[in-house]
């Protein structure tokens, strides 16, 4: 009893916990991918149409070399932007958007496919105030596109809303049906599209 | 008490380190494999702005990085603290910008041409002149999908 010595331990199975371990970390692991606003610059016109638009359905944000937003003329902080520009696109002045809860306020936008957003910025803005205007305006769409994702959603079976059905769209693990969910997400986009234009 | 005493006298066994090399494997297997090969070394600062509305970049399809900054800490005293932009491994001109894109479409399978992606990493000091310039360049390029390639987090965070 006194000199009995502990017996060795098998370390035979320790290579095949640490192939196991291994095997688990490369199925989990997934490298981080680059992520950002993806924009679609427009094409060089040649013959320059004016095309007549009215001043109402334009919301004009401009920033200036010393990154401060101005809003329709008046001057605005960057925290304010995203609710201006819902107001703006949500209007629905000429009644013809069923789906707009804005205040139709007859001097705003006539309705989402003709408001147009126009961002002009200085050869002096910073780079990342420049981001955070266009990311509030992004912002803006993506909060008007989720409400109306909700509303019309769920009678057509996908309770999500509009970041989700995009997501679900690109999921290869989606089980839903996928026409279906395109016809959706297309519908919201006509619906409101995002009309972003940048002036040189 | 003898018993006790007895126990304490009896020496450890050594600990097998017969697996010790499979967990170094295991370490190294590991790290082969998260580690991203940096396509390009980078001579400019990068630090990229913050953004919330975001999308992931699809590797499915081609992409094409240029990088805005100012020289690095090290570059400074011969290329200035100006703001440039860098194709591949080194400076470039904005008038390179339309070559090096018919370059990395030249490397590409047809099919895929159209689909290239401009992925543009800015500095968040940068200011939009030179963006402004790249944009007008990639559009005489025909180059018109772009990203702005930016961090995960708050945007009003940019400003503080």
């Amino acid at each position: 009893m006194a000199k009995r010595a502990a017996p060795e331990v098998n370390a035979g199975s320790m290579a095949d916990i640490a192939f196991l371990l291994l095997i688990f970390f490369l199925v989990t692991t997934t490298i981080p991918k680059d992520s950002g606003i993806t924009r679609k610059l427009p094409p060089i016109e040649e013959n320059d149409e004016d095309v007549i638009i009215k001043e109402k359905n334009i919301f004009t944000v401009l920033l200036n070399g010393k990154d401060q937003l101005l809003v329709e003329d008046e001057l605005m902080e960057i925290e304010d932007l995203r609710a201006a520009a819902v107001k703006f696109l949500d209007n629905g002045g000429d009644g013809s958007c069923n789906y707009c809860k804005g205040a139709k306020d007859p001097k705003s936008s006539d309705n989402p496919d003709k408001a147009i957003i126009s961002l002009k910025n200085d050869r002096l803005t910073s780079y990342k105030a420049y981001i955070t205007v266009q990311n509030e305006l992004v912002a803006a769409y993506n909060q008007l596109r989720n409400r109306r994702a909700l509303e019309i959603g769920p009678k057509k079976g996908f309770d999500m809303d509009f970041i989700a059905m995009e997501k679900a769209y690109d999921d290869v693990k989606f089980t839903g049906n996928k026409t279906k969910l395109k016809e959706v997400i297309e519908q919201i986009k006509t619906e409101i599209p995002q009309k972003l234009s940048e002036v040189e | 008490m003898s018993k006790f005493k007895s126990k304490k006298d009896t020496s450890l066994p050594a600990v097998n380190t017969a697996s010790l090399p499979d967990i170094v494997f295991m370490l190294l297997f590991f790290f082969m494999v998260v580690t991203v090969m940096r396509e390009d070394e980078l001579k400019v600062e990068n630090r990229l702005p913050q953004a919330d509305q975001i999308e992931k970049l699809d590797k499915k399809y081609p992409i094409s990085y240029i990088y805005v900054g100012k020289p690095t800490k090290s570059l400074e005293d011969r290329y200035g603290t100006e703001a440039r932009l860098q194709l591949n491994d080194k400076f470039a001109d904005i008038s390179e910008i339309q070559a090096f894109i018919n370059a990395e479409r030249g490397a590409l399978l047809e099919a895929l041409v159209p689909k290239l992606t401009v992925s543009l990493k800015v500095d968040r000091e940068a200011n939009m002149g030179i963006v402004s310039d790249i944009k007008k360049e990639l559009r005489k390029a025909s180059a018109f999908r772009i990203n702005y390639t930016t961090a995960a987090g708050e945007a009003t965070g940019n400003l503080d």
